[in-house]
């Protein structure tokens, strides 16, 4: 089931978006996902579809994989797009079967949601294919430093989220093998009664516990000997550059801002 | 010839309170000079971690001092210290910080604030040393675990350090990795004069070093050369070591019946010997 | 209880753009009572097939003959758990599969999942805490509060306590030192010989597999490239060199001490008794015939 979702999940390229700084995609996607309110008639929803399909076109990620990996939330859209059909009671009556009814505002409204919804998850998606978890924990530091005179612990938090995504798979092949030791003692997480599941995933999560402990004590000695004293007087490796096409994709969404306020009603 | 590390009569206890209990490290005293490789020795529990983590500072002597670079070592210099001092641990994956190799090898050089440009350059000269210059992107997980020990020999000897801990470094690795790492370890003794202080159970491993420090109990039971500290013969199978091939060879060809000369520590001196004892007459 | 295994091939993520092949066509036979060595590198497909032993993995091509029990490709398997009382596996550091609160509950574990009463549990883990070398009273200890040898042999007895008929063993002494290595290795030879116990090691040692094994097969890339005897196997060097390892360091030295001698000895020694032996024997013989 993890292998179909595509949602957070990282594919290597070289499309002109991959290139782009995670500075410039995380502003993007961030104002992408306020400006989409702007929308509200078909012209300006129009343009919103034909701006994501060119956003997808520069990713070079195939249309096919991106619309299989929305299997997941086919249910919420199809959702949200039902209760607008249901609950709205404006305009003409275009359906009417005893006291069902189907407004027009309502199936304008559910359609609106529906794209609205739609692009905000195929941008996110976007951003996540195409930057590797790293790049956007680094993205977010930079953007966030002037919150540190704030007292944020800007770099803390940041080094957090790196050391946790660089631990998932370690922590996963630990999970999977824990689990077939304990299958091989006649233990069984996957069938039976719930009380007995239960029972049954004790025996995974104490080891489990165990080891993540071992190990962040490790890595603690580890990054201590190694000199980690925190973010004061750190340098940084990992440098960000902000190219001309960075440049231009923020003004291709200023671009297409000012044409949302124009043509909206 | 210039003193790297020291200890002066350290003892240590985890239990400092229940003076009865055995002391971890109990009245130990040696040094390591520039340029020497030395083996600590023991079985698990002789108290070979301990003195790890006193020479890192991780831990106090509760008696004696802990000398680098002739300086006790106290709470104040501690960072200074840890700066010439590079070490390469156990378990591969657990001392892996970076998300990719290159970012690894740059952890140490980020803390102690070295400018970007220099920080690039040491980080590639020093992958290209442990000859891992060809993975900067990879990622932990996608390598072997010998090769995330060299990654973390990389990051250790990018701070220029006057001395390399190897903490059991090669006791987790299959056979293909624990040589991989050793002969790293080799070369770059010979190209850049790398102190080297490895801590093991593996006499193969001990045979290359120019000093052996055979830990029982937390006392140092010996200190000498490979050659002294073998000679030692049942006493270190008795406490849970064995001897090097040759040198268990010899010992049944004596047993058998096959004329030798003498003891020996590697198959090339014990070949030779069986030739001239046996067949050059 | 034979163990067969007939063309087994096993995709990870089957059915997904992420599909990957870890074993192609495997054929291995293992009869009851031997000491089966399965050796390779990392990656070579050896953790693997060892899941395959008691239904731990499923086949994705082929089938596997576990005693009078046959789990085919594509077929539903139901009830695996009588398969995992009979065929017990000790994972690479078993250690960490530890959590009750006392090493006498944890051992208990095994056999109480398979239905035994907590009586007969509870005796066959004080019969086996000696087996494994430790004392009676490590049994009311937590095993958190062991040695990492210790834990290792409480883990083992874990298994052990299962009264499997074939115990599938994956690098059993990684980690130890030089003496809990030799007893570990010892003690599983010893229950093989006196209880018949199918043994089944996968490790990277050559040392291991010429001094124990019965079998073994050599395991490159996913393919079982090599099986027969110890003393087959390791005769011909220049095969065991394409998939980049190389005979123990005794036969190497046997090689070594044959071209000082410019004469072969009689049979390829696995231990270095033997070897003392064979160039003992060898010599007494060149000094009568002089």
């Amino acid at each position: 089931m993890m292998e179909k979702m595509i949602f957070g999940r990282y594919i290597p390229g070289d499309s002109f978006v991959h290139k782009l700084d995670p500075r410039s995609k995380l502003v993007f996607v961030f104002a992408f996902i306020i400006v989409v309110f702007l929308a509200n008639n078909v012209m300006t929803y129009a343009f919103l579809i034909v701006f994501t399909l060119l956003v997808i076109f520069m990713s070079r990620i195939r249309l096919y994989f991106l619309l299989n990996g929305l299997k997941p939330i086919i249910f919420l859209l199809v959702f949200t797009f039902l209760i607008h059909i249901f609950f709205t009671r404006e305009g003409d009556i275009l359906f009417e079967l005893g006291f069902f009814k189907i407004y027009e505002e309502g199936l304008r409204q559910g359609v609106f949601i529906s794209i609205r919804f739609l692009v905000l998850v195929l941008m996110t998606s976007i951003l996540t294919l195409t930057t590797s978890p790293i790049s956007i924990t680094d993205g977010i530091e930079v953007l966030l430093n002037p919150l540190k005179k704030l007292k944020l612990p800007v770099h803390e938090l940041a080094l957090m989220m790196s050391i946790a995504l660089r631990f998932i798979p370690t922590l996963m092949d630990e999970t999977d093998k824990i689990m077939k030791a304990q299958m091989a003692r006649g233990s069984d997480l996957s069938a039976g009664p719930m009380k007995e599941r239960i029972k049954a995933v004790v025996p995974l999560l104490v080891p489990l516990f165990v080891s993540a402990f071992k190990r962040a004590e490790d890595l603690a000695t580890a990054m201590e000997v190694r000199g980690y004293r925190g973010g004061e007087g750190r340098t940084r490796y990992r440098q960000l550059e902000w190219h001309w096409q960075d440049t231009i994709s923020l003004i291709l969404l200023v671009a297409m801002t000012i044409l949302l306020v124009l043509y909206r009603s | 010839m210039t003193e790297i590390l020291s200890f002066q009569n350290v003892s240590f206890s985890y239990t400092p309170d229940q003076p009865d209990k055995r002391k971890a490290v109990q009245n130990v005293s040696f040094s390591v000079n520039e340029g020497e490789w030395i083996a600590i020795v023991g079985h698990n529990g002789s108290g070979k971690s301990t003195m790890v983590k006193l020479v890192s500072g991780l831990l106090f002597p509760q008696e004696g001092e802990v000398r680098v670079m002739r300086n006790v070592l106290t709470e104040e210099n501690l960072w200074e210290t840890r700066s010439n001092i590079g070490m390469v641990f156990q378990n591969p994956d657990n001392q892996f910080v970076g998300a990719t190799v290159q970012d690894d090898v740059a952890f140490a050089l980020e803390n102690s604030g070295v400018p970007y440009e220099e920080m690039v350059e040491r980080v590639h000269t020093s992958l290209s040393q442990v000859k891992m210059d060809k993975f900067l992107n990879h990622e932990p997980h996608h390598l072997s675990g010998g090769q995330k020990q060299r990654v973390a020999i990389a990051g250790a000897i990018a701070m220029k350090p006057k001395l390399l801990i190897l903490d059991e470094a090669t006791s987790m690795l299959d056979p293909q990795g624990r040589d991989e790492v050793l002969k790293t370890v080799r070369e770059l003794r010979k190209e850049i004069g790398l102190t080297v202080l490895s801590i093991t159970h593996d006499v193969e491993e001990a045979l290359f070093a120019d000093r052996i420090l055979f830990m029982n109990d937390g006392k140092k039971y010996a200190e000498g050369t490979p050659s002294e500290i073998f000679a030692l013969g049942d006493k270190l199978i008795e406490f849970g070591l064995e001897l090097p091939f040759a040198m268990r060879m010899t010992k049944l060809f004596q047993l058998k019946g096959v004329q030798l000369a003498g003891q020996h520590m590697t198959e090339e001196e014990l070949v030779n010997d069986l030739w001239t004892s046996n067949f050059n007459k | 209880m034979d163990i067969k295994l007939q063309q087994v091939s096993y995709a990870y993520s089957m059915g997904t753009p992420f599909e990957k092949y870890a074993l192609f066509d495997v054929d291995l036979t293992i009869p009851h009572g031997t000491y089966q060595a399965i050796i390779g590198h990392t990656g070579s497909g050896k953790s693997t097939i060892l899941q395959h032993f008691n239904g731990l993995l499923k086949p994705s091509k082929g089938q596997v003959h576990i005693g009078d029990r046959l789990i085919v490709a594509g077929k539903k398997a139901k009830e695996l758990k009588p398969i995992r009382q009979k065929v017990g596996i000790v994972f690479q550091f078993p250690e960490h599969q530890l959590f009750e609160e006392t090493v006498l509950k944890d051992i208990m574990f095994g056999p109480m999942n398979f239905g035994v009463s907590a009586e007969v549990a509870q005796k066959r883990a004080r019969d086996l805490i000696k087996l494994v070398g430790l004392s009676e009273e490590t049994l009311d200890k937590s095993p958190f509060d062991l040695s990492g040898g210790q834990m290792r042999r409480v883990a083992i007895a874990g298994v052990l306590a299962m009264e499997p008929e074939v115990i599938v063993l994956d690098e059993p002494t990684a980690g130890l030192d030089p003496r809990g290595q030799r007893e570990i290795m010892d003690m599983f030879y010893s229950l093989h010989k006196e209880r018949q116990l199918t043994t089944i090691l996968v490790t990277h040692s050559m040392e291991d597999a010429a001094r124990y094994a019965d079998n073994i097969a050599i395991m490159h890339e996913g393919k079982c490239v090599l099986s027969g005897t110890p003393r087959e196997i390791f005769a011909d060097s220049k095969t065991l060199e394409q998939y980049r390892l190389e005979p123990p360091h005794i036969v190497r030295f046997q090689a070594k001490i044959e071209r000082l001698m410019n004469q072969p000895l009689s049979r390829i020694c696995l231990t270095e008794e033997e070897l003392a032996d064979e160039v003992a024997r060898a010599l007494r013989e060149g000094r009568d015939k002089q």
